[in-house]
């Protein structure tokens, strides 16, 4: 079964590292303007690297620190953070069986279910590689989210801009990379294109993170089709 | 913004993200169910990204965005390394703003 010895396995980790650490970079920056921007505008400190370390989902926690620092009600800050955080369940379906056996697994592997190792993970295709790059882009990205937030907190204005050097392109190109090559399956093709169709569409109309939902019911498109390709197609096409 | 808020953000974040393996341990799930999970959270992914790269708190995140990524997401259909795909992305939009 794949990888059964351990100098397959190492360099199994190694052929993953310089895709693995340019994330983690990547995603340091971003925490590091979060850290930066929770200090200056008034949130302690500690309570913001408490955040990153128990919540590790960025998008949530740069979206409580800006609606609650902006006087928003912190119910509505927690709804739109859970909202944002809810595609976590369906990723944790499909990738349930990754993460490995035992409870252990799971309960810890499910705290590193985030954007980025779930698509290192679904770039693979054999199960024993698809564990190893689920587990090592989590741990890495993980052990870089919490102290990165510290660190733009300790150095505090100067790093406060996100879009500084480009770096919020980057995180999505990224994520782009690992997902394109699954696109040679002409279903998922479907599917995702009709997906980002209805989640860039519907973003105007409701909250972000229920726009990113919503594009799951373009998984439909990738259910097998009957005789008429063209009408799915079609739609799927005009992204 | 309080200890409380973030405790409640975490629990709900962390149960959600256990509910998925724990009831994937309760069904048998077959091989074509197992894809089209796999194809569901490969659109969420895509739905991301899109989301993402167009999109800053609910309105347009601005055109020097969107071309980085894009820019990013032809090198990586042409089989650039990783590495290459995410700075030219940040590059181009690096650039682009500044001449904006």
């Amino acid at each position: 079964m794949g990888l059964s010895n351990r100098t397959d396995r190492a360099s199994d980790t190694a052929r993953l590292l310089p895709a693995v650490a340019s994330m983690a970079l990547a995603l340091a920056v971003i925490g590091a303007s979060l850290g930066a921007i929770a200090v200056s505008s008034g949130v302690p400190l500690w309570l913001v690297t408490v955040m990153a370390a128990l919540v590790f989902a960025g998008g949530s926690e740069l979206l409580v620190v800006g609606l609650t620092t902006a006087g928003a009600a912190p119910v509505t800050a927690l709804l739109g953070g859970w909202l944002l955080n809810a595609r976590h369940l369906p990723y944790g379906l499909a990738l349930g069986d990754v993460m490995g056996e035992g409870i252990g697994r799971k309960l810890f592997g499910s705290h590193l279910l985030v954007d980025e190792a779930v698509a290192f993970a679904l770039a693979e295709s054999e199960p024993a590689r698809q564990r190893r790059a689920y587990w090592v882009a989590g741990v890495t990205l993980y052990c870089v989210w919490a102290p990165s937030v510290l660190l733009g907190g300790l150095l505090g204005r100067g790093l406060g801009d996100p879009q500084l050097f480009g770096l919020d392109a980057a995180l999505p190109a990224g994520l782009l990379t690992l997902v394109l090559p699954s696109l040679r399956d002409r279903s998922v093709l479907r599917a995702v294109l009709l997906g980002c169709l209805l989640a860039v569409l519907t973003v105007p109309l409701f909250d972000q993170g229920l726009a990113v939902l919503i594009a799951l019911l373009g998984t439909v498109a990738a259910l097998p089709l009957p005789n008429d390709r063209r009408s799915r197609a079609g739609e799927g096409g005009t992204a | 913004m309080t200890l409380g808020l973030v405790l409640a953000l975490a629990a709900g974040t962390y149960a959600m993200r256990l509910a998925g393996p724990l009831l994937r341990d309760r069904f048998r799930v077959s091989e074509r169910g197992g894809r089209l999970l796999s194809t569901a959270a490969l659109t969420l992914l895509g739905a991301f990204v899109a989301v993402s790269a167009c999109y800053e708190s609910g309105s347009f995140a601005g055109w020097p965005r969107l071309a980085g990524v894009l820019v990013g997401g032809v090198l990586a259909w042409r089989g650039a390394p990783f590495v290459v795909v995410v700075i030219a992305a940040a590059g181009v939009t690096a650039v682009l703003r500044a001449l904006l």
